[in-house]
Protein backbone atom coordinates (compact mmCIF):
# COMPACT_ATOMS: atom_id res chain seq x y z
CA UNK A 1 0.00 0.00 0.00
CA UNK A 2 2.39 2.74 -1.09
CA UNK A 3 -0.22 4.51 -3.20
CA UNK A 4 -0.68 7.13 -0.47
CA UNK A 5 2.99 8.04 -0.91
CA UNK A 6 2.58 8.10 -4.69
CA UNK A 7 -0.51 10.31 -4.42
CA UNK A 8 1.36 12.62 -2.03
CA UNK A 9 4.25 12.87 -4.52
CA UNK A 10 1.84 13.76 -7.32
CA UNK A 11 0.25 16.46 -5.16
CA UNK A 12 3.68 17.83 -4.19
CA UNK A 13 4.47 18.24 -7.88
CA UNK A 14 1.16 19.99 -8.47
CA UNK A 15 1.90 22.33 -5.56
CA UNK A 16 5.33 23.10 -7.00
CA UNK A 17 3.72 23.96 -10.34
CA UNK A 18 1.06 26.02 -8.55
CA UNK A 19 3.71 28.10 -6.78
CA UNK A 20 5.29 28.87 -10.12
CA UNK A 21 1.98 30.22 -11.45
CA UNK A 22 0.07 31.78 -8.59
CA UNK A 23 -2.79 32.86 -10.86
CA UNK A 24 -3.44 29.50 -12.52
CA UNK A 25 -6.20 27.18 -11.34
CA UNK A 26 -5.68 23.50 -12.02
CA UNK A 27 -8.61 21.36 -13.01
CA UNK A 28 -6.83 18.05 -13.43
CA UNK A 29 -3.49 16.31 -13.26
CA UNK A 30 -2.73 13.60 -15.81
CA UNK A 31 -0.50 10.68 -14.90
CA UNK A 32 0.78 7.65 -16.79
CA UNK A 33 0.98 4.38 -14.91
CA UNK A 34 2.70 1.36 -16.38
CA UNK A 35 1.67 -2.18 -15.59
CA UNK A 36 5.17 -2.89 -14.22
CA UNK A 37 5.07 0.12 -11.90
CA UNK A 38 3.32 -1.79 -9.13
CA UNK A 39 0.78 0.94 -8.59
CA UNK A 40 -2.84 -0.02 -8.14
CA UNK A 41 -5.16 2.43 -9.90
CA UNK A 42 -8.08 2.09 -7.49
CA UNK A 43 -5.88 2.46 -4.43
CA UNK A 44 -4.25 5.51 -6.00
CA UNK A 45 -7.62 7.11 -6.76
CA UNK A 46 -8.74 6.43 -3.18
CA UNK A 47 -5.54 7.91 -1.71
CA UNK A 48 -5.71 10.94 -4.01
CA UNK A 49 -9.28 11.66 -2.95
CA UNK A 50 -8.46 11.20 0.73
CA UNK A 51 -5.47 13.55 0.55
CA UNK A 52 -7.28 16.32 -1.33
CA UNK A 53 -10.55 16.23 0.60
CA UNK A 54 -11.23 19.52 2.37
CA UNK A 55 -8.10 21.10 0.95
CA UNK A 56 -7.72 23.79 -1.73
CA UNK A 57 -7.09 20.92 -4.16
CA UNK A 58 -10.41 19.21 -3.48
CA UNK A 59 -11.68 19.86 -7.00
CA UNK A 60 -8.52 18.59 -8.70
CA UNK A 61 -9.21 15.53 -10.86
CA UNK A 62 -6.75 12.69 -11.26
CA UNK A 63 -6.64 11.40 -14.85
CA UNK A 64 -4.84 8.10 -15.31
CA UNK A 65 -3.52 6.66 -18.53
CA UNK A 66 -2.80 2.96 -18.04
CA UNK A 67 0.25 1.77 -20.02
CA UNK A 68 0.66 -1.92 -20.85
CA UNK A 69 4.09 -3.48 -21.15
CA UNK A 70 5.57 -2.83 -24.60
CA UNK A 71 8.55 -4.52 -26.20
CA UNK A 72 10.60 -3.61 -29.23
CA UNK A 73 12.01 -6.31 -31.49
CA UNK A 74 15.80 -6.06 -31.76
CA UNK A 75 15.67 -7.72 -35.21
CA UNK A 76 12.87 -6.01 -37.13
CA UNK A 77 12.13 -3.02 -34.89
CA UNK A 78 8.45 -3.88 -34.39
CA UNK A 79 6.92 -2.43 -31.22
CA UNK A 80 4.13 -4.38 -29.59
CA UNK A 81 2.03 -4.63 -26.44
CA UNK A 82 2.75 -7.76 -24.42
CA UNK A 83 -0.09 -10.19 -23.84
CA UNK A 84 0.17 -13.16 -21.49
CA UNK A 85 3.91 -12.64 -20.90
CA UNK A 86 4.72 -13.45 -24.53
CA UNK A 87 7.84 -11.40 -25.26
CA UNK A 88 8.44 -12.85 -28.75
CA UNK A 89 8.00 -10.55 -31.72
CA UNK A 90 4.52 -11.09 -33.25
CA UNK A 91 5.76 -9.90 -36.63
CA UNK A 92 8.99 -11.83 -37.27
CA UNK A 93 8.98 -14.29 -34.36
CA UNK A 94 12.38 -13.22 -32.98
CA UNK A 95 12.88 -13.84 -29.26
CA UNK A 96 15.26 -10.90 -28.72
CA UNK A 97 13.12 -7.96 -27.69
CA UNK A 98 13.66 -5.20 -25.19
CA UNK A 99 11.24 -3.49 -22.85
CA UNK A 100 10.25 -0.01 -24.03
CA UNK A 101 7.09 0.61 -22.02
CA UNK A 102 5.15 -0.42 -18.95
CA UNK A 103 7.37 1.00 -16.21
CA UNK A 104 5.88 4.51 -16.45
CA UNK A 105 5.07 6.42 -13.30
CA UNK A 106 4.96 9.89 -14.76
CA UNK A 107 3.11 13.15 -14.41
CA UNK A 108 2.19 13.90 -18.00
CA UNK A 109 0.19 17.12 -17.91
CA UNK A 110 -1.82 19.63 -15.93
CA UNK A 111 -5.20 20.78 -17.09
CA UNK A 112 -5.64 24.48 -16.42
CA UNK A 113 -9.00 26.12 -15.94
CA UNK A 114 -9.68 28.80 -18.50
CA UNK A 115 -9.38 32.17 -16.82
CA UNK A 116 -12.73 33.95 -16.52
CA UNK A 117 -12.74 37.32 -18.20
CA UNK A 118 -13.87 39.93 -15.74
CA UNK A 119 -16.55 42.17 -17.15
CA UNK B 1 -5.93 24.38 -21.55
CA UNK B 2 -3.46 21.54 -21.21
CA UNK B 3 0.07 22.12 -20.07
CA UNK B 4 2.61 19.35 -20.60
CA UNK B 5 4.64 18.57 -17.47
CA UNK B 6 6.52 15.31 -18.22
CA UNK B 7 8.06 14.55 -14.90
CA UNK B 8 8.57 11.33 -12.95
CA UNK B 9 6.18 11.02 -10.03
CA UNK B 10 9.11 9.89 -7.89
CA UNK B 11 11.49 12.49 -9.31
CA UNK B 12 12.47 13.72 -5.85
CA UNK B 13 13.46 10.20 -4.81
CA UNK B 14 15.26 9.74 -8.14
CA UNK B 15 17.22 12.94 -7.51
CA UNK B 16 18.40 11.78 -4.07
CA UNK B 17 19.15 8.31 -5.48
CA UNK B 18 21.31 9.88 -8.20
CA UNK B 19 23.31 11.65 -5.48
CA UNK B 20 23.73 8.37 -3.65
CA UNK B 21 24.86 6.67 -6.86
CA UNK B 22 27.49 9.38 -7.34
CA UNK B 23 28.63 8.98 -3.74
CA UNK B 24 28.97 5.21 -4.21
CA UNK B 25 30.99 5.81 -7.35
CA UNK B 26 33.25 8.38 -5.66
CA UNK B 27 33.84 6.16 -2.64
CA UNK B 28 34.00 2.91 -4.55
CA UNK B 29 31.06 1.34 -2.73
CA UNK B 30 29.11 -1.54 -4.22
CA UNK B 31 25.51 -1.18 -3.03
CA UNK B 32 22.98 -3.96 -3.54
CA UNK B 33 19.28 -3.65 -2.71
CA UNK B 34 17.87 -6.92 -1.40
CA UNK B 35 14.13 -7.40 -1.81
CA UNK B 36 11.66 -10.21 -1.12
CA UNK B 37 8.41 -11.14 0.56
CA UNK B 38 8.52 -11.25 4.36
CA UNK B 39 10.11 -14.52 5.45
CA UNK B 40 11.96 -15.45 2.26
CA UNK B 41 15.30 -15.41 4.07
CA UNK B 42 16.86 -11.99 3.51
CA UNK B 43 18.29 -11.73 7.00
CA UNK B 44 19.47 -15.36 7.04
CA UNK B 45 21.17 -14.73 3.68
CA UNK B 46 22.94 -11.70 5.10
CA UNK B 47 23.99 -13.53 8.27
CA UNK B 48 25.62 -16.27 6.25
CA UNK B 49 27.08 -13.73 3.82
CA UNK B 50 28.62 -11.61 6.59
CA UNK B 51 30.05 -14.77 8.15
CA UNK B 52 31.90 -15.44 4.87
CA UNK B 53 33.84 -12.16 5.02
CA UNK B 54 37.11 -11.95 6.90
CA UNK B 55 37.24 -9.82 10.04
CA UNK B 56 37.77 -6.16 9.24
CA UNK B 57 36.44 -6.40 5.67
CA UNK B 58 34.77 -3.20 4.49
CA UNK B 59 31.18 -4.40 4.59
CA UNK B 60 28.08 -2.77 6.08
CA UNK B 61 24.35 -3.42 6.27
CA UNK B 62 21.30 -1.18 6.41
CA UNK B 63 18.25 -3.21 7.28
CA UNK B 64 14.69 -1.94 6.98
CA UNK B 65 11.62 -3.00 8.92
CA UNK B 66 8.32 -1.47 9.91
CA UNK B 67 9.09 -2.09 13.57
CA UNK B 68 11.78 -3.56 15.88
CA UNK B 69 15.56 -3.69 15.60
CA UNK B 70 15.56 -7.50 15.74
CA UNK B 71 17.28 -7.86 12.38
CA UNK B 72 20.03 -5.38 13.23
CA UNK B 73 20.67 -7.30 16.47
CA UNK B 74 20.91 -10.57 14.54
CA UNK B 75 23.28 -9.05 11.99
CA UNK B 76 25.45 -7.09 14.45
CA UNK B 77 26.86 -10.34 15.84
CA UNK B 78 29.20 -10.64 12.86
CA UNK B 79 31.23 -7.57 13.79
CA UNK B 80 30.42 -5.33 10.82
CA UNK B 81 28.61 -1.98 10.93
CA UNK B 82 24.86 -2.59 10.89
CA UNK B 83 22.06 -0.09 11.22
CA UNK B 84 18.35 -0.64 11.55
CA UNK B 85 16.00 1.61 9.61
CA UNK B 86 12.64 1.53 11.36
CA UNK B 87 10.17 2.89 8.84
CA UNK B 88 7.30 3.05 11.33
CA UNK B 89 4.78 1.72 8.85
CA UNK B 90 6.18 2.73 5.50
CA UNK B 91 6.26 -0.34 3.31
CA UNK B 92 9.56 0.36 1.51
CA UNK B 93 12.86 2.18 1.93
CA UNK B 94 13.41 5.41 0.03
CA UNK B 95 16.64 7.12 -0.95
CA UNK B 96 16.37 9.76 1.76
CA UNK B 97 16.21 7.13 4.53
CA UNK B 98 19.34 5.52 3.12
CA UNK B 99 21.22 8.85 3.06
CA UNK B 100 20.26 9.62 6.67
CA UNK B 101 21.30 6.25 8.03
CA UNK B 102 24.40 5.98 5.90
CA UNK B 103 25.54 9.35 7.27
CA UNK B 104 24.78 8.32 10.84
CA UNK B 105 26.56 5.02 10.41
CA UNK B 106 29.60 6.81 8.97
CA UNK B 107 30.39 3.98 6.54
CA UNK B 108 33.07 4.92 4.02
CA UNK B 109 34.20 3.06 0.93
CA UNK B 110 35.72 1.22 -0.68
CA UNK B 111 33.48 -1.63 0.34
CA UNK B 112 30.13 -3.34 0.01
CA UNK B 113 26.86 -1.96 1.36
CA UNK B 114 23.98 -4.40 1.65
CA UNK B 115 20.57 -2.78 1.91
CA UNK B 116 17.93 -5.16 3.21
CA UNK B 117 14.64 -3.67 2.14
CA UNK B 118 11.32 -4.02 3.97
CA UNK B 119 9.77 -7.44 3.29
CA UNK B 120 7.47 -6.61 0.40
CA UNK B 121 7.49 -7.54 -3.29
CA UNK B 122 5.45 -4.56 -4.43
CA UNK B 123 6.35 -1.17 -3.01
CA UNK B 124 10.18 -1.31 -2.86
CA UNK B 125 10.46 -1.94 -6.60
CA UNK B 126 9.76 1.66 -7.67
CA UNK B 127 12.12 3.37 -5.22
CA UNK B 128 15.65 3.70 -6.54
CA UNK B 129 18.21 3.64 -3.71
CA UNK B 130 21.20 4.30 -5.96
CA UNK B 131 22.10 0.61 -5.89
CA UNK B 132 24.18 -1.15 -8.53
CA UNK B 133 21.70 -4.01 -8.57
CA UNK B 134 18.41 -5.15 -7.12
CA UNK B 135 18.42 -8.74 -5.93
CA UNK B 136 15.14 -10.55 -5.44
CA UNK B 137 14.75 -13.60 -3.21
CA UNK B 138 12.22 -16.34 -3.82
CA UNK B 139 12.13 -19.16 -1.29
CA UNK B 140 11.13 -22.68 -2.25
CA UNK B 141 8.25 -22.57 0.24
CA UNK B 142 6.57 -19.97 -1.96
CA UNK B 143 4.89 -20.52 -5.33
CA UNK B 144 6.83 -20.84 -8.59
CA UNK B 145 4.44 -18.32 -10.14
CA UNK B 146 5.48 -15.40 -7.93
CA UNK B 147 7.46 -13.79 -10.79
CA UNK B 148 4.23 -13.70 -12.81
CA UNK B 149 2.20 -12.35 -9.90
CA UNK B 150 4.75 -9.64 -9.07
CA UNK B 151 6.36 -8.88 -12.44
CA UNK B 152 7.52 -5.37 -11.49
CA UNK B 153 10.22 -6.46 -9.08
CA UNK B 154 11.41 -9.45 -11.13
CA UNK B 155 11.63 -7.18 -14.16
CA UNK B 156 13.90 -4.77 -12.28
CA UNK B 157 16.13 -7.31 -10.51
CA UNK B 158 19.46 -8.45 -11.92
CA UNK B 159 19.53 -11.63 -9.88
CA UNK B 160 16.99 -14.02 -8.42
CA UNK B 161 18.20 -15.96 -5.42
CA UNK B 162 16.23 -19.15 -4.92
CA UNK B 163 16.53 -19.62 -1.15
CA UNK B 164 15.94 -22.44 1.36
CA UNK B 165 16.90 -25.11 -1.17
CA UNK B 166 17.60 -27.49 1.73
CA UNK B 167 13.79 -27.77 1.97
CA UNK B 168 13.36 -28.93 -1.63
CA UNK B 169 12.90 -32.60 -0.67
CA UNK B 170 9.91 -31.65 1.49
CA UNK B 171 8.02 -29.22 -0.71
CA UNK B 172 6.50 -29.36 -4.15
CA UNK B 173 8.54 -26.67 -5.80
CA UNK B 174 10.01 -26.85 -9.26
CA UNK B 175 13.10 -24.58 -9.50
CA UNK B 176 13.13 -24.88 -13.30
CA UNK B 177 9.56 -23.63 -13.52
CA UNK B 178 10.37 -20.71 -11.18
CA UNK B 179 13.26 -19.67 -13.42
CA UNK B 180 11.13 -20.08 -16.55
CA UNK B 181 8.51 -17.78 -15.02
CA UNK B 182 11.11 -15.22 -13.98
CA UNK B 183 12.55 -15.20 -17.51
CA UNK B 184 9.09 -14.70 -19.01
CA UNK B 185 9.11 -11.38 -17.19
CA UNK B 186 12.83 -10.65 -17.46
CA UNK B 187 14.71 -12.80 -20.00
CA UNK B 188 18.16 -11.66 -18.76
CA UNK B 189 17.64 -12.32 -15.04
CA UNK B 190 20.32 -14.51 -13.47
CA UNK B 191 19.56 -17.18 -10.90
CA UNK B 192 21.46 -18.79 -8.06
CA UNK B 193 20.02 -21.53 -5.87
CA UNK B 194 21.21 -21.47 -2.28
CA UNK B 195 20.55 -22.49 1.27
CA UNK B 196 21.59 -20.22 4.10
CA UNK B 197 21.30 -23.23 6.41
CA UNK B 198 23.67 -25.62 4.63
CA UNK B 199 25.73 -23.05 2.74
CA UNK B 200 24.94 -24.68 -0.61
CA UNK B 201 25.28 -22.14 -3.43
CA UNK B 202 27.16 -19.56 -1.35
CA UNK B 203 30.34 -19.92 -3.38
CA UNK B 204 28.39 -18.97 -6.49
CA UNK B 205 26.67 -16.08 -4.70
CA UNK B 206 29.93 -14.64 -3.36
CA UNK B 207 31.49 -14.96 -6.83
CA UNK B 208 28.52 -13.12 -8.31
CA UNK B 209 29.01 -10.29 -5.81
CA UNK B 210 32.75 -10.08 -6.52
CA UNK B 211 32.12 -10.02 -10.27
CA UNK B 212 29.61 -7.18 -9.82
CA UNK B 213 32.07 -5.31 -7.61
CA UNK B 214 34.75 -5.56 -10.31
CA UNK B 215 32.28 -4.42 -12.97
CA UNK B 216 31.24 -1.39 -10.87
CA UNK B 217 34.90 -0.50 -10.25
CA UNK B 218 35.74 -0.71 -13.96
CA UNK B 219 32.73 1.50 -14.79
CA UNK B 220 33.75 4.03 -12.10
CA UNK B 221 37.24 4.29 -13.60
CA UNK B 222 35.76 4.69 -17.07
CA UNK B 223 33.50 7.52 -15.90
CA UNK B 224 36.13 9.46 -13.92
Amino acid sequence: MHEVGIAASILESVETEARRRPKARFAAVGVRIGELSNVDQDALAFAFEALTRKTPMESLRLEVEWCPRRQKCLDCGEEFAVLEFDLNCPKCGANKTSCVGGTELDIAYLELEEPCEKL
Amino acid sequence: MREIVEKKVLSENDRVAAELRQRYRDENILCVNIISSPGSGKTALLEKTLASFTKGAAVAVLTGDLQTDNDAKRLARYGFPVRQIVTGGTCHLDARMVVKHLDEMGFRGPGILFVENVGNLVCPSGYDLGEAAKIVLLSVTEGEDKPLKYPGIFHRSSLMLLTKTDLLPYVEFDPKLALENARKVHPEIEQIELSSRTGEGFGEWMNWLRALQRKVQVEAVAVS
